[in-house]
């Protein structure tokens, strides 16, 4: 058990301002899009937080529920009292990932593909997105006309004004090396880079522990594996 | 006196020199539209409006994906900030929306918490030697379109009128939900009201399309899309919106979020392979274009450069109804001239 839980969730500035004594009106769940799909009550959730409770508070660092939230945000919108639960969700999930708790539940072992694929990619490229990497193999839901524009990035992004690949101003330029060094050394300097270690060694552990190739099936099986337990 | 809610939230916009921050998500996704705002912005409205080779993501997927801690985020933006200053500007404008929310949270933040500005600063000088401003004005290029639409309208060819009936044609305005869901203040309209992109659409004739799902999330929900095995999320959150605005037959969608227009294009394909079903009476879907996109089509842009055609819902159906004049045979041309081969049509969709 972690026992200073509770001061390292009021510590965070985003749980202070977050949550000011919910009433547990549930007007949140009413909004969720979130509770609407999963098994999710973000009215629980401040409920749970609210009652100072380590064990359940812990049980939700380790379980899916505080991975369902799709941070729109309505419940900021709609809470009579300010609250923001997406806000409280944020530092739950920070605290889940600094303790190692989020490989104990399916979907908070996602967060790998994440670091993984968005994380590295600013690093390295200068970018959370970028075409080169919404390969049509991995969103075949984008559709045939993206698989084209794809097949075709340089032909087609040239005639829309893109810069691809090019340094320079413009859309899908390379940011060049030497932003990219200061982009990496800012993670380095605020925590980012061993938020992304303990990210990969919590999910090397879970590897192990589960019997998955670390290097050859850990991100596939966690981007893509869906149990099905998740939804109402 | 019918009372107009929206009024009560008004925002002060810069008119002049702005930092242009671009979008990771509308640079993959919308090319001509970033360019298409610079084109408006310089050559429409004679704006000065400065887009830095050395700029980069706010790393926002990645702080509402839950992998980046705030300070490091904080002090990415801070490094843009740095850029603004550098170059000489004091109005900052994102073009993503994500970004847009996030700003307006670190700005809060930093008022608020003044320790946390002071630690940014600290982490930006200690990793780059680098020191900045903060900006005077944060507007989303949304914002600066809305607040210019009158005089863009006297420069429009066409106006959202169907050429053969006179007819307004129906527009949906799908708004960001990271625009003002969380800072009601910091947006034209506020949350429950917004009126940033009803105030386009009304201004250049159409009519705006109110329907019960109208300020339901698009989907995205970051993690939820992200992760291939989450995006049943994402697109039951569309297909829901789709189903509730339909029997509205709007014309057309238009999204101030790059990540909405995106989705609200890309799962009506999805959903008509999933399900056999369209939300147009013809089976090609609801074209759906980002607001530099529509500008630029009613100010007579090309609709090859404005990039409509990597849309999966095509949008001559749309040009059609206006009469907005194209090149059909120019429509799967490269910037060579050289004609691509053509996408594969999908099962259901008709294009």
């Amino acid at each position: 058990m972690i026992e200073n839980i509770l001061d390292r969730l009021k510590a965070d500035i985003r749980f202070q301002e977050g949550l000011t004594s919910c009433m547990n009106c549930g007007i949140c769940t009413a909004i969720c899009p979130a509770a609407e799909f999963y098994k999710y009550d973000p009215r629980v959730i401040c409920n749970i937080v609210q009652s100072r409770n380590i064990n359940e508070i812990e049980q939700l660092l380790k379980g899916d529920e505080i991975w369902y939230c799709g941070q729109c945000m309505s419940c900021k919108t709609r809470c009579p009292r300010g609250n923001a639960v997406g806000m409280v969700i944020t530092v739950l999930r920070k605290l889940s990932q600094e303790t190692g708790y989020f490989v104990e539940s399916e979907k908070g072992r996602q967060q790998f593909a994440i670091e993984k694929a968005v994380g590295q990619n600013i690093i390295n490229q200068g970018y959370c997105v970028h075409p080169d990497i919404a390969t049509y193999e991995n969103h075949p839901e984008q559709g045939p006309v993206w698989k084209w524009y794809l097949d075709n990035i340089e032909e087609l992004s040239t005639k829309m004004g893109a810069i691809y690949k090019q340094r320079g101003a413009g859309a899908l330029r390379d940011v060049g090396e030497e932003n990219l060094d200061e982009i990496k050394k800012i993670f380095e300097v605020t925590g980012g880079m061993a938020f992304y270690d303990n990210i990969e060694q919590a999910s090397q552990k879970a590897a192990e522990e589960l019997g998955v190739d670390f290097q050859e099936e850990y991100f596939m099986k966690v981007y893509s594996e869906n149990s099905g337990n998740h939804n109402r | 006196m019918q009372k107009h809610y929206w009024n009560e939230y008004q925002k002060e916009i810069a008119a002049d020199r702005y930092f242009y921050a671009r979008s990771c998500i509308r640079q993959t996704f919308f090319p001509g539209s970033e360019t298409a705002f610079l084109k408006i912005l310089q050559d429409e409205l004679g704006k000065d409006i400065y887009d830095s080779a050395d700029q980069h993501t706010c790393s926002g997927i990645g702080y509402h994906g839950d992998v980046v801690p705030f300070l490091t985020t904080s002090t990415v933006i801070a490094r843009l900030f740095s850029l603004m200053t550098e170059a000489g500007y004091k109005n900052y404008v994102p073009s993503c929306i994500t970004s847009f929310g996030l700003i307006v949270e670190v700005l809060d933040t930093w008022k608020h918490f003044p320790e946390t500005l002071e630690q940014t600063r600290e982490s930006l000088l200690k990793a780059t030697g680098r020191t900045f401003e903060i900006p005077e004005n944060v507007a989303h290029p949304s914002d600066i379109i809305y607040k210019f639409r009158n005089e863009l309208k006297s420069k429009m060819k066409y106006q959202l009128i169907e050429k053969s009936t006179g007819r307004p044609l129906r527009g949906v305005e799908h708004i960001g939900c990271h625009y003002a869901k969380v800072f009601p203040d910091k947006g034209v309209g506020g949350a429950e009201f917004p009126h940033v992109l009803a105030g386009m659409i009304e201004s250049w004739g159409g009519e705006v399309v109110d329907y019960p799902e109208r300020r339901h999330c698009c989907g995205f929900g970051f993690r939820n899309y992200l992760v291939q095995a989450n995006r049943g999320y994402s697109v039951s959150n569309s297909h829901k919106k789709f189903e509730s605005m339909a029997p509205y037959k709007p014309d057309f969608i238009i999204a101030n979020c790059p990540g909405c227009a995106m989705f609200l294009d890309k799962w009506q394909y999805t959903i008509a392979e999933m399900e056999g079903k369209t939300y147009d009476e013809q089976g090609r879907g609801i074209p759906v274009f980002t607001y530099e996109e529509l500008a630029g089509l009613l100010l007579g842009y090309d609709p090859w450069k404005l990039g409509v055609q990597i849309h999966q819902v095509q949008a001559e159906s749309f040009l059609d109804k206006i009469g907005i004049e194209y090149n059909p045979d120019e429509k799967y041309k490269g910037a060579s001239g050289e004609e691509l081969e053509h996408p594969q049509k999908p099962s259901v969709l008709k294009v």
